[in-house]
């Protein structure tokens, strides 16, 4: 049971944290000739493969480095811009080397924020009054586990599809949560969570669940 | 197979300490503040501020669900008691809307062994800040005040709380 991540979002919809566990690095360089056969297009301040997937890489991979030097941007450490570079025949023999993206810190702190509204769309939708909003949602590579306390901070966990007894997982972070967070008397509320010993308690946590199971939480 | 959450477990601590340390507090507050008064209005917002923070501990502890009912928040609050002071107050002169009820102790860890002679000093007075400050954070707006006190000659400590309202725009998606 893999996880791979855990954010917790306070109850005014701010990211306080955000953990990622176990995220699988997906990174293949390879040595081309000209005329490069993969189609880039700069999008979202990222170089990106557009078209022409192959030996692993993957449309949606973002270019990492060339020749080992990275790129920032479009722009190498040097200063100089990625498609004069791969443009220019006298460049080649080129290494690339790409990658799947992360999502930076701001990233996540807007997804937490889409998240927000979503989760109380999905409770407005309800047939029914009073419904907990988004507990689970299951996509084809992972599933997003929510669990959203009665004073209304939500603990969020990304995880292999196939897991089962998120809900005991989140509990018990919410446990750990209430322990070392809160007691910390130099957290105050609804700000990030920067404590260490809360970090380490949860990283043994989701060790645990990983090596075996979450039958003896 | 065995729990693994000893960790978690409620550390079991001996109350005499908690009485000193909340003694040694009081009357330091009362050495440099002085006017009663203010200590009693400090000591509430010492309180309100654990209670605001310990009531995901109780919550994470005890997965209680929401309270929609006064009598409920009642026994929750018993509970709660038990849980953090070890003490069995008694739940009783229910208002007869319902709204308002009185928790009566005779023996409270806190006050043991203490004799006052300051009058207007309500000496627990961080037990209604903890409560109100709880009680807030799961949306329910309440006032909480002592009528009797046993430091100040009563039979029992009587401490009533009554429910003002429910903080509607606080209430988390899905419950509203």
């Amino acid at each position: 049971m893999v996880v791979y991540g855990v954010y917790i979002v306070s109850k005014s919809g701010g990211l306080i944290f955000n953990y990622d566990h176990n995220i699988p690095k997906v990174e293949t360089e390879k040595t081309f000739g000209f005329p490069l056969d993969i189609k880039l297009q700069y999008e979202n301040k990222k170089v990106v493969v557009v078209f022409g997937q192959r030996d692993g890489i993957n449309v949606g991979h973002v270019l990492i480095s060339v020749n080992g030097s990275p790129v920032t941007g479009r722009t190498l450490e040097d200063g100089r811009d990625v498609f004069d570079i791969i443009e220019a025949k006298e460049n080649y023999p080129l290494s690339l080397k790409f990658g799947r993206s992360r999502a930076t810190t701001n990233e996540k702190i807007v997804l937490a924020s889409m998240f927000y509204p979503l989760f109380a769309l999905a409770s407005q939708l309800s047939p029914v009054p009073k419904t907990s909003g988004i507990e689970s949602l299951t996509a084809d590579t992972f599933k997003l586990s929510c669990f959203q306390t009665l004073t209304g901070v939500k603990f969020i966990m990304l995880s292999d599809p196939n897991m089962q007894g998120a809900e005991v997982v989140l509990k018990r972070i919410y446990e750990l949560y209430s322990d070392y967070a809160l007691k910390n008397p130099f957290y105050s509320l609804e700000m990030p969570i920067r404590c260490e010993l809360f970090d380490t308690s949860l990283h043994t946590l989701l060790e645990l669940v990983e090596k075996s199971g979450t039958a003896n939480l | 197979m065995s729990r693994q959450t000893s960790r978690l477990d409620a550390k079991k601590v001996n109350s005499e300490l908690l009485t000193l340390t909340y003694g040694a507090l009081v009357s330091q507050m009362l050495k440099e503040i002085e006017n009663p008064d203010d200590v009693n209005k400090q000591l509430e917002r010492i309180g309100y501020n654990m209670g605001v923070r310990l009531i995901e501990d109780f919550l994470a502890r005890t997965s209680s669900g929401r309270c929609l009912e006064m009598r409920e928040t009642a026994d929750k609050i018993q509970q709660a008691f038990r849980l953090y002071l070890n003490m069995q107050p008694t739940v009783t002169s229910w208002s007869n809307a319902g709204d308002e009820f009185s928790l009566v102790w005779d023996q409270c860890p806190l006050s043991e062994w203490v004799e006052m002679n300051n009058s207007s000093l309500k000496y627990c007075a961080l037990i209604p800040g903890a409560i109100k400050g709880a009680l807030q954070m799961v949306q329910l707006d309440v006032q909480c005040w002592f009528v009797q006190d046993q430091l100040k000659g009563d039979a029992v400590t009587e401490l009533r709380v009554k429910y003002i309202k429910r903080l509607e725009d606080a209430v988390p998606a899905g419950e509203d």
